[in-house]
């Protein structure tokens, strides 16, 4: 819990630990509404990657309709053993349910799109 | 303080278990502020001594844990070690003890590029620093291996996690499943350098034992041999195979066999107390009687006993010994006596032992009587059966509770059903049974074999069991040695009829001395008699003589010239 805050965290402007990034307001439709939470360890290589490719996707495909949540552990530790994260960078897409988790630093992007039910096209 | 000495390198430390017995075959505990892996099959209690190791270190140490499951959730365990009296939702309450399940689901986790585990890191590092916990346990760490497909990271992840493990400084005990060949599944012990404990659940004749061996501890010395190991009552107990020394102090006093005579062999009239006795003989040679005589005995002088009854049920057991007129009901009321029924085969070896060691604590019997200990080899084999009783002769030896045994003795050999010398290294008394078999019939025959620390009769005596219980008779040697039974008999009859005749002999011989008295007093009398009469006519005579003396002058006056008439006075008075 009292584990330094990584310094360049909060320079990047892209993560904000614990706080929603974007949340759409307007429900598409027919497109089913995100809610993701990405957990990662500080600004390590692949925690920013993991960042990076996640916006990526999110603003590609899921445009308007989702909700990131970005939580850093070595912040929140607590929160590592409630939501049982063992890999980090850990991606977890509450809803729409079931529950997935995709680990890694989301390059794959085929897979990660796979995973979240995402159609490419 | 300062001293002068060159600064001694610091031994290993350790930190202690509290998990009975394994304290001792480590020589203090585990390697301390480094991870042990503790490895087994399925159903080996893994799990159990980890948490143990936990339960005790708060209990006993003080010192906080953490305990990370990956098969099991917290409320699983929890419910699983109720049973043993471990409380773990009050620690944890009490902020002593951090219970983490990790959930792994393969079905839920995708890969998607490069990752760590740092999570796993961070869940386990604030676990441990919220409580400041000293020891960890990892149950199963193996079980990312099924959520995580890539290997090479893995590896390399839980390589790095018992570095960091150790760079925390805390205790960790990681389990692992046995693997085909290898100690582990998947290679931990590569891994984890510094101590190695593997569990082994072994069937033999159907019967589990569980065993523990140490398969290295890095700098320090520890038993190498296979310790059974028990689940009881109270959590993990790990029986070293013998004491570790013999150093128990020892007892004068003596105790009675509950049979008189049978204490009158021996020199000092009894066992001594805290000793071990062996009770051996063939079938149907009153082993248990005398077995149940000595408990009784026990009991009555207000001491308490535990009989293990390999053989019969209690009721049984009771019945057959009213019927000898050793009368144990009394006892059972009081509760001196506590008679524990099972067979052999009910358990392994190992349950058994523990079973005696928890009894021992929990009813602190002034004596343990086992009938018989040949029973136990259906369940193990010969050495496993010594070594069982080594270590059970240890400790109720160093508990100073005198134990008797019996044993079955094959008649074909004439040994005990075991190797012989083991057993009877351990005992400090040898009782020996025997039929002695002649002209028909069989008899029993006691003799001791050995008594350490005291003098002892060399006879073999012949008892019989009677209504009122055993009864030694007295040795009754014939021509050929001590005879028994029907021989006895005529040896006692011939021995009467001797007495008889010679008794006879003498009253004949008194008889005759007073038949002689008396003919020899008749005829004393007769004599008395005779010489009465001679003595009466002679005193007449001489009565006479003096009546006529005075009357001769007289007559020679009156004829003084005439010598005629003189000489025919004298002539009548003659012929009177």
């Amino acid at each position: 819990m009292k584990r330094e805050v990584p310094t360049s965290l909060a320079g990047t402007g892209k993560i904000v630990p614990a706080q929603p990034v974007s949340a759409a307001q307007t429900p598409s439709n027919e497109l089913v509404h995100y809610v993701l939470h990405l957990y990662i360890t500080g600004v390590t290589p692949n925690s920013t990657r993991a960042v990076i490719n996640l916006k990526e996707i999110c603003e590609h495909y899921l445009k308007d309709r989702y909700e990131l949540l970005i939580i850093d552990l070595y912040q929140q530790p607590e929160l590592a053993s409630r939501d049982q994260i063992i890999a980090a960078p850990t991606l977890v897409r509450k809803h729409p349910q079931p529950l997935r988790r995709l680990v890694g630093d989301l390059s794959d992007r085929e897979r990660v799109l796979a995973s979240l039910g995402i159609a490419s096209a | 303080m300062q001293t002068n000495h060159p600064p001694i390198p610091i031994p290993l430390r350790k930190t202690p278990t509290g998990i009975e017995g394994l304290d001792e075959i480590t020589d203090g505990g585990l390697p301390q502020g480094r991870p042990t892996l503790v490895c087994g099959s399925a159903g080996c209690g893994k799990t159990l001594l980890a948490i143990e190791f936990l339960v005790r270190g708060i209990q006993q140490y003080d010192e906080p844990g953490v305990l990370m499951a990956f098969e099991e959730t917290a409320e699983e365990l929890s419910a699983n070690v109720t049973s043993l009296g471990f409380d773990l939702p009050a620690l944890q309450k009490a902020g002593k003890l951090r219970l983490d399940h990790v959930h792994v689901d393969r079905s839920e986790i995708e890969e998607t590029g490069e990752y760590d585990l740092e999570g796993l890191f961070i869940r386990l590092g604030h676990a441990i620093d919220s409580i400041g916990a000293r020891r960890v346990v990892l149950d199963t760490v193996e079980a990312l291996f099924s959520g995580f497909p890539n290997q090479a990271v893995l590896r390399s992840e839980i390589r790095r996690l018992f570095r960091w493990l150790k760079d925390k400084g805390v205790t960790a005990v990681i389990t692992a499943e046995r693997g085909e060949g290898s100690l582990t599944r998947q290679g931990l012990e590569e891994y984890v350098s510094d101590c190695v404990i593997l569990l082994d659940n072994r069937i033999q004749d159907q019967i589990t034992t569980r065993r523990l061996r140490i398969v290295k501890y890095r700098g320090s010395t520890h038993g190498t041999n296979e310790y059974p190991y028990l689940i009881g009552e109270e959590g993990l107990s790990v029986l070293p195979v013998t004491s570790l020394k013999l150093g128990h102090d020892v007892s004068d006093r003596i105790v009675s066999s509950g049979i008189p005579a049978l204490d009158g062999m021996f020199g000092l009239k009894g066992f001594y107390e805290g000793s071990s006795i062996l009770i051996g003989g063939t079938a149907g040679t009153a082993k248990t009687t005398l077995a149940a005589a000595f408990a009784r005995e026990v009991c009555l002088n207000k001491g308490r006993c535990l009989f293990f009854a390999f053989e019969e049920s209690p009721r049984q057991l009771l019945r057959n010994m009213r019927s000898v007129g050793i009368d144990l009901e009394p006892c059972l009321e009081k509760d001196l006596l506590r008679i524990e029924a099972s067979r052999p085969t009910l358990n392994g070896l190992e349950r058994h032992l523990v079973t005696l060691h928890q009894l021992v604590r929990d009813f602190k019997p002034q004596a343990v009587v086992i009938d018989p200990i040949s029973n136990l080899v259906s369940v193990g084999n010969l050495q496993e059966v010594r070594s069982m009783l080594t270590r059970l002769i240890d400790f109720l030896k160093v508990n100073g509770i005198t134990a008797l045994f019996t044993a079955l003795i094959n008649p074909r050999t004439g040994q005990v059903e075991m190797i012989e010398d083991a057993v009877s290294s351990l005992m400090d008394t040898w009782i020996m049974l025997r039929d002695l078999e002649g002209i028909g019939e069989r008899n029993r025959g006691m003799s001791i074999l050995k008594s350490r620390g005291m003098s002892h009769s060399n006879q073999v005596r012949e008892f019989i069991v009677t209504g009122n219980g055993i009864e030694l008779l007295d040795v009754i040697i014939g021509p050929t040695g001590i005879v028994t039974g029907s021989a006895r008999l005529a040896q006692r009859l011939q021995e009467q009829a001797q007495a008889d005749a010679h008794q006879h002999e003498l009253d004949r011989k008194d008889r005759e001395l007073e038949r002689k008295r008396r003919v020899l007093e008749a005829t004393i009398a007769n004599l008395r008699t005779e010489f009465e009469s001679v003595e009466d006519e002679l005193r007449r005579i001489n009565q006479e003589e003096q009546t006529r003396q005075p009357t001769l002058p007289e007559g020679k006056k009156t004829l003084p010239s005439g010598p005629a008439s003189g000489a025919g006075k004298t002539t009548r008075r003659k012929g009177r």
